[in-house]
C-alpha cells in the first residue's frame, strides 16, 4: 500500500498515451445492457460498438464478457470535516484513493464552514486542498452552517460562479448548526430561487438536546447513549417536517443519509403523493444495524457513531435495499467521515462528543450489490442507476457522468459480479483502525477501475497520484429535479377571490394595552396596515364591483364554489 | 325563554323525575328501563320501579335515553383584541342545553405571561354566574417558562383542573418550541394530567400568510391558503413523536383534516396513547366556503386549523370517529359576530378565529354517522359522552345512565328533523356555519342536573346553576398504560471496561467555545467535558478486568444483538 504512487508494484507497462480499448465486456448502463466493445481516448468515450477501428498499440483490456459500468459515484463524503481543531483521518488523498478502489470514480464531498465563517472562504479552502490531494474527479456540496441574510450574496456567488449547486441545511445539532422552520422556510425559497438541490440534515435537534441531558443525567455515557438520545422517531420527524416544508415552498428536497425504515417509509409516501423528494441511504445503513452500539468493547462501539445513528433494528437494512431497488430511494452514498479510535476517544467519558462519522466510500459498491442485486431485490442496470447515474442526474453531471456513452468522461469499472471479498480493517486502503463492515463478505467487486481513461486499479494495485482529480462545476437547474417545479410554479398561481367590499359594520377595537400582541403575523402585511379602529364605512363608497349594500347580510346564495382554487393541494396530491 | 316557559309547564316543585319507558343507551349496551331521578342523582333504573306519588313522569316510549352529551371544547370567553365571543357562558350553554349537550369543557385562555391562576380565577367567576350546565375547564398554556410549573402543580392539587393546551401555532404569540413541548410533556406526564396540544406549524404559517399578503390576498380564502393541511399534519406528526420520546399521553383538539387524523390512526396502532378530537364542524361541513363571494359567510368559517376544502373530509372524519380511531368530539365553539370579524375585513390574519357548533354537535354526528350507518347508537353515545368523560376523569359521574351518576340524560328522537339556520338557533351570532343543513336526530328533553330544562321545544333555564366540576389526575383510562411503560422502558447503558487506549489531543485552541451539539449537556453530573490532556493512568488499576488491549478492535464474540431496555420495543408493538 505504501508503493501506491503512480508506478505500481507490478511490471505493468506504463501507459503512455491515454488510450484504451475495453473488449468482450457487457456495457451496464440504467436503462439496458449490451454487449459491446468501447474505445477511450484523452479521458473521453470515444466509440461503442462492434469491430471498432482502433489506431494500433493501444492497450487492450479484454474483459471476458463480465460487466462494464459506469464509475460509482460517492454523493456523500467528508475528508476534511474538523472536529475540536483535529481533521479526519482519511483526508483527499487517502479518501479518493480508498473510493477508487471500491469502483467509484468521482465524489460529492460537503464543505463543512464553522457557523461563523463565510462560505465563500471555506469553499476555497476545500477547493485548494482537494484540488491538491485528491485523485479522483469531485465536486462540493456547501453545508449551510447558519442562516443569515448576509448568506445570500454568498450562495448567489456560489451556484453562479463557483459551480455549486447543492448546499445542506441542518435541522439537528441545537445551538451550533441547528435552523429554525422559519429559517428553513426561507432558505429553501432563495436556494429554489438560485435552482440549486437543497439537502436536509434531518434530526429533531430540539429533542435530542433533551435527550442526551436525560440520558447524561441517567450516567449513560457509553457510545448506546449516542443511539438512545437519537431514536430514528426523532429522524422520520423531521424528514416528515421537511417535506412539508418544501412541499409550501414547491421546493424539491433531498433527505442526506437516510438511517431507518420509518425515516425511508415517509420519503416513499411523500413521493407517491407528488412530492419532489429523494432520498440517500449510505453504506453504513445498506449494510449494517446499530446493534453494536451495545458492544462491550468501547473502540468498535465507537467506530458506528454517525448520525443520524444506524437503527438497532436488525431488518433496517433490508428494507432500506428493497426501497433503493424499487425506486423509493434514489441515491447511495457514504458519508465517509473517517476518525480514528484516539479521535473517537475524545468522548470517551461522554457520548455527546464522540466526533460523528463511519467509513463505507471503499465499501458502497460491493455492499450495495451483495445486498441488493446478489440476492435479487435489484437489477444490475438498477444498480447502475442508484450508484451513480440518478446521482448524475440530480445533481446535473449527465450524462458526462453516469452514462457509458460515446462522449461521457471515461469513468469506467469493469465489474466482477462473482468475485467475493471479505471486508476487513486489514486489507482497506482508508487510514482507519476500525472497520464498521469487518467480516462481511461481499459478493461483486471491480476488477479494473478507469479514471480520466486511466487505469487507476487493476487486480487490487492502485496507480495514483496525489492532484489527478478535477473539479467538476454543476449548473444549477438540473432538469431532474427542476422540470416538475416549474411546471408546478406555472400552474400554481394563487388567486384570490375578487368580492364586492365589506362595508358592513365593524366592531370598533378598544384601544386597549394589548395593542402591541396583535396577530400572528401582521407586521409584514405590506402596505395594508392594521385597520384603524374607527369606522369608516363609506370609505369605498362607490365600487364598480357590483357590490350590494345588503352583501353584509349573510344568505344562502346560489354561488357556493365547490371547486378549491389555484389547485395547491391539488398538485402534489396526485392521489 | 326564562325559567318560567311561555307555556303554563306545572312548575316543578321538587327534584323528582321518572322516565318511562324509553330505551336506555350507554355505550355499551342499550336496554328497556325506567329511570328514577332525585336530587340531581339517577337514583333507580328498572322496570316497576316503586317511586313516592305525584312525581312528574316523562314518556319516553320510541325515544332513547342517552347520557347528556360533554362538549369537550369551547372557547365562551377567549379574549381578541379586547373583544369576547359573542357567545359567553350564558348564551353558550343555553345554546349547548339545546342541542343535548349537558356539560362544556371551557378553555381558559390566559394573555403570554401573566398567570395562570389569575386567569382561572377569572374564567370560574364569569363560568360559576352565567353557566347554564355543569362545566369544567381547560388551561391554556400561552408561555412557557419554568415558573409555571409551580402554578400547574396548584392547579392541579387545588383547583381540579387536569388538562392543559399547548400551542404548536401563533408564532410570536403562544408558540412553544419543540423544547418547550418536551418540557411540558415531561411535566404532564409526571403530574398525571392530559396535554392537549394545538397542532399547527406556526413557523409555516407565519411565512405563508406573509407571502399571501404580498400577493394581495386578503380576503378569508387566505386563511385557508396560509394553513394548508399539511402545515397541520405535520404538527400532529411531530407532536405524536415528542410525547413518545416523553412518554406521555397526548390529546390533539380539533382534527380537521384527513391527514391529520390518518396520521394519530397510524400512531394509535404504533401503541401510543393518544387522542384526537373532531369537532362539529369538521365533521359536518368542508372549507370550500372560504372562496364564498359574500365576505361575511366566509369569514363565518375562518378557525383554526381551517377547514378543510376537501369535500370528502366529513365523511372520513366520521368513519374514523365510528370506528374508534377518533375518540371524542367537540364543538370549538367560540363565536364572534360578523361585526367583530370584520376586524379583519382588510386583513385575513386579524379576522378572530372561530365558529359555532355547541348546539349542533349532538345532531350532525348522529345525522352524518349513525343515520347513515357508519356509526350505532352506542358508540354515538361513547363518542359525545362516554369517552370524554373517561379521558379527563369524571366517569362514571357524567357519560352514563347508571345508578348513582349525575343525571344528565337526554331523550333523543332519533326520527325527528330539524333544519340548521342562524333564524332559529339560542347562538347570538348572525350567521351559523351549518345554515340549511337538515339533520336527523334531535333532542326531545334534556335533563340537567335532575331538572328539565328542554322540553317541547321550550328552554328553561337559570343562569349560574352550572356547577364547576373538579377533576383528578392520573386518569385511568390515560394513565394506566403510561404507568406500565414507565417501568419498563428504563433505559440501561452498557457496563464496560473503562477505555484507556490513546485520546487524540484537543487542541484547546480559539473554537473551544461552540463546543458539541450539547454543551447544553453539562447538567452532565458531574462529568465535565474532558480535560484536553492525557491521562490515560488516571484509573490505573481497575477490578473490572479491562486489558492493556482492550481498544484494539477485534471481532469478539461478544456481539450484542439484542437492543437494550427496550424503549423502541415498547411502543411498536407489532
Amino acid at each position: 500500500m505504501s508503493v501506491s504512487g503512480y508506478q505500481g508494484k507490478k511490471s505493468i507497462p506504463h501507459i503512455t498515451s491515454d488510450r484504451l480499448h475495453i473488449k468482450g465486456g457487457r456495457i451496464v448502463n440504467d436503462d439496458q445492457s449490451f454487449y459491446a466493445d468501447v474505445y477511450l481516448e484523452d479521458g473521453l468515450i470515444k466509440q461503442i460498438g462492434e469491430n471498432l477501428i482502433v489506431p494500433g498499440g493501444v492497450k487492450t483490456i479484454e474483459s471476458h464478457g463480465r460487466m462494464v459500468i459506469p464509475g460509482g459515484i460517492d454523493v456523500n463524503t467528508y475528508l476534511q470535516k474538523p472536529y475540536h481543531g483535529t481533521t479526519t483521518v482519511d483526508d483527499f488523498y487517502q479518501g479518493t484513493k480508498a473510493a477508487l478502489a471500491g469502483g467509484t470514480t468521482m465524489i460529492i464531498d460537503h464543505v463543512v464552514p464553522e457557523p461563523n465563517q463565510s462560505l465563500l472562504t471555506v469553499f476555497e479552502k476545500w477547493h485548494e486542498a482537494a484540488d491538491n490531494k485528491s485523485c479522483c474527479d469531485y465536486s462540493l456540496h456547501v453545508d449551510i452552517t447558519r442562516w443569515h441574510e448576509g448568506v445570500k450574496e454568498e450562495l448567489e456567488v456560489l451556484v453562479q460562479d463557483k459551480g455549486i449547486n447543492s448546499f445542506q441545511v441542518y435541522m439537528a445539532y441545537k445551538d451550533l448548526y441547528q435552523m429554525t422552520d422559519s429559517q428553513i422556510y426561507e432558505a429553501f425559497t432563495f436556494l429554489k430561487g438560485l435552482g440549486a438541490v437543497v439537502q436536509v440534515h434531518a434530526e429533531n435537534g430540539d429533542l435530542i438536546a433533551q435527550e442526551q441531558n436525560k440520558i447524561l443525567s441517567m450516567g449513560i455515557t457509553g457510545p448506546e447513549g449516542h443511539a438512545l438520545s437519537r431514536p430514528e422517531e426523532l429522524e422520520s420527524e423531521a424528514v416528515f417536517r421537511a417535506i412539508t416544508i418544501a412541499n409550501q415552498v414547491n421546493c424539491p428536497v433531498y433527505i442526506s443519509k437516510v438511517m431507518s425504515k420509518s425515516a425511508a417509509d415517509i420519503i416513499a409516501q411523500a413521493r407517491k403523493r407528488g412530492a419532489v423528494a429523494f432520498g440517500e441511504p449510505i453504506t453504513a445503513s445498506l449494510g449494517t444495524d446499530g446493534s453494536h452500539y451495545w458492544s462491550k468493547n468501547w473502540a468498535k462501539a465507537a467506530a458506528f457513531v454517525t448520525s443520524p445513528p444506524l437503527s438497532p433494528d436488525p431488518t433496517t437494512p433490508d428494507h432500506l435495499n428493497a426501497l433503493l431497488a424499487c425506486g423509493d430511494l434514489q441515491v447511495t452514498g457514504s458519508a465517509h467521515c473517517a476518525y480514528s479510535t484516539a479521535q473517537k476517544a475524545i468522548g470517551k467519558d461522554n457520548f455527546t462528543l464522540i466526533p460523528e462519522g463511519t467509513n463505507g466510500i471503499e465499501e458502497r459498491m460491493s455492499i450495495v450489490w451483495d445486498k441488493a442485486v446478489a440476492v435479487g431485490k435489484m437489477d444490475e442496470n438498477q444498480f447502475v442507476a442508484v450508484t451513480s447515474t440518478n446521482a448524475a442526474k440530480i445533481f446535473n453531471l449527465y450524462p458526462r457522468k453516469g452514462r457509458i456513452a460515446v462522449g461521457s468522461d471515461a469513468d469506467i469499472v469493469i465489474w466482477d459480479p462473482d468475485k467475493t471479498n471479505t471486508i476487513s480493517a486489514k486489507m482497506q486502503k482508508s487510514a482507519l483502525e476500525y472497520n464498521i463492515f469487518e467480516g462481511m463478505e461481499c459478493r461483486g467487486s471491480p476488477l479494473i477501475v478507469i479514471s480520466q481513461g486511466k487505469i487507476v486499479s487493476e487486480d487490487g494495485n492502485l496507480h495514483v497520484h496525489q492532484g489527478m482529480g478535477r473539479f467538476i462545476p454543476r449548473k444549477p437547474f438540473p432538469e431532474y429535479v427542476y422540470q416538475r417545479i416549474k411546471t408546478r410554479n406555472r400552474v400554481m398561481a394563487l388567486q384570490g377571490v375578487s368580492r364586492g367590499m365589506y362595508d358592513g359594520p365593524v366592531h370598533e377595537i378598544p384601544a386597549t394595552p394589548k395593542y402591541t400582541t396583535p396577530a400572528p403575523s401582521a407586521k409584514s402585511s405590506p402596505a395594508k396596515n392594521q385597520p384603524p379602529p374607527i369606522r369608516n364605512l363609506h370609505q369605498s363608497n362607490f365600487s364598480l364591483s357590483g357590490a350590494q349594500i345588503d352583501d353584509n347580510i349573510p344568505r344562502r346564495s346560489g354561488h357556493r364554489i365547490v371547486a378549491p382554487p389555484g389547485g395547491r393541494s391539488n398538485i402534489t396530491s396526485l392521489g | 325563554m326564562s325559567y318560567q316557559g311561555k307555556k303554563n309547564i306545572p312548575r316543578i316543585t321538587s327534584d323528582r323525575l321518572v322516565i318511562k319507558g324509553g330505551k336506555i343507551v350507554n355505550d355499551d349496551q342499550s336496554f328497556y328501563a325506567d329511570i328514577y331521578v332525585e336530587d340531581g342523582i339517577i337514583k333507580q333504573i328498572g322496570e316497576n320501579l316503586i317511586v313516592p306519588g305525584g312525581v312528574k313522569t316523562i314518556n319516553a316510549s320510541s325515544y332513547m335515553v342517552i347520557p347528556g352529551g360533554i362538549d369537550v371544547n369551547t372557547n365562551l370567553h377567549m379574549p381578541y383584541m379586547g373583544m369576547t365571543p359573542a357567545d359567553d357562558f350564558y348564551n353558550g350553554t343555553k345554546a349547548a342545553l339545546a342541542g343535548g349537550t349537558t356539560m362544556i369543557m371551557d378553555h381558559v385562555l390566559p394573555e403570554p405571561g401573566s398567570s395562570l391562576l389569575a386567569a382561572y380565577d377569572q374564567w370560574r367567576e364569569l363560568a360559576d354566574t352565567k353557566a347554564c350546565c355543569d362545566y369544567s375547564l381547560h388551561l391554556d398554556i400561552t408561555r412557557w417558562h419554568e415558573s409555571l410549573r409551580e402554578e400547574i402543580e396548584a392547579l392541579i392539587k387545588d383547583k381540579g383542573v387536569n388538562s392543559f393546551l399547548v400551542f404548536m401555532a401563533y408564532k410570536d404569540k403562544y408558540q412553544c418550541t419543540d423544547s418547550q413541548v418536551y418540557e411540558m410533556f415531561s411535566i404532564m406526564r409526571e403530574l398525571g394530567a392530559i396535554a392537549l396540544v394545538h397542532a399547527e406549524n406556526g413557523d409555516i404559517i407565519e411565512e405563508e400568510q406573509k407571502r399571501l399578503l404580498e400577493f394581495g390576498i386578503t380576503g378569508p380564502e387566505g386563511h385557508v391558503l396560509s394553513r394548508p393541511e399539511e402545515v397541520e399534519t405535520e404538527a400532529v406528526y411531530r407532536a405524536i413523536t415528542i410525547a413518545k420520546q416523553a412518554n406521555c399521553p397526548i390529546y390533539i383538539t380539533k382534527v380537521m383534516s384527513k391527514d391529520a387524523a390518518d396520521v394519530i390512526a397510524q400512531a394509535r396502532r404504533k401503541g401510543m396513547v393518544i387522542y384526537g378530537e373532531p369537532i362539529a364542524a369538521s365533521l359536518g361541513t368542508d372549507g370550500s366556503h372560504y372562496w364564498s363571494k359574500n365576505w361575511a359567510k366566509a369569514a363565518a368559517f375562518v378557525m383554526s386549523p381551517p377547514l378543510s376544502p376537501d369535500s370528502s373530509t366529513p365523511d372520513y372524519l366520521n368513519s374514523l370517529l365510528s370506528c374508534g380511531d377518533l375518540q371524542v368530539t367537540g364543538s370549538a365553539h367560540c363565536t364572534f359576530t360578523t361585526a367583530q370579524k370584520a376586524v379583519g375585513k382588510d386583513n385575513f390574519t386579524l379576522i378572530p378565529e372561530g365558529g359555532n357548533g355547541v348546539e349542533e354537535r349532538m345532531s350532525i354526528i348522529w345525522d352524518k354517522s349513525v343515520a347513515t350507518g357508519k356509526m350505532d347508537e352506542n358508540e354515538f353515545v361513547a363518542v359525545t359522552s362516554t369517552n370524554a368523560a373517561k379521558i379527563f376523569n369524571f366517569y362514571p359521574r357524567k357519560g352514563r345512565v347508571a345508578v348513582g351518576c349525575d343525571a344528565d340524560l337526554v331523550i333523543w328522537n332519533p326520527k325527528g328533523t330539524k333544519i340548521i339556520s342562524a333564524k332559529s338557533h339560542i347562538s347570538v351570532v348572525e350567521y351559523n356555519i351549518f345554515e340549511g343543513m337538515e339533520c336527523r336526530g334531535a333532542p326531545v328533553v334534556v335533563i340537567s342536573q335532575g331538572k328539565i330544562v328542554l322540553e317541547e321545544g321550550n328552554l328553561h333555564v337559570t343562569e349560574g346553576t352550572g356547577r364547576f366540576i373538579p377533576r383528578k389526575t392520573f386518569s385511568d383510562y390515560v394513565y394506566k398504560r403510561i404507568k406500565a411503560r414507565n417501568w419498563m422502558a428504563e433505559v440501561r447503558g452498557v457496563p464496560r471496561g473503562i477505555y484507556d487506549g490513546p485520546v487524540h489531543d484537543v487542541t484547546s485552541t480559539t473554537k473551544a467555545v461552540p463546543s458539541t451539539p450539547s454543551s447544553r449537556g453539562s447538567v452532565c453530573p458531574g462529568k465535565a467535558q474532558m480535560v484536553p490532556v492525557r491521562n490515560l493512568h488516571q484509573s490505573g488499576f481497575t477490578l473490572s478486568g479491562t486489558q492493556m488491549d482492550d481498544h484494539i478492535p477485534r471481532r469478539t464474540a461478544q456481539r450484542i444483538m439484542a437492543p437494550p431496555g427496550g424503549r423502541s420495543n415498547i411502543n411498536s408493538l407489532s
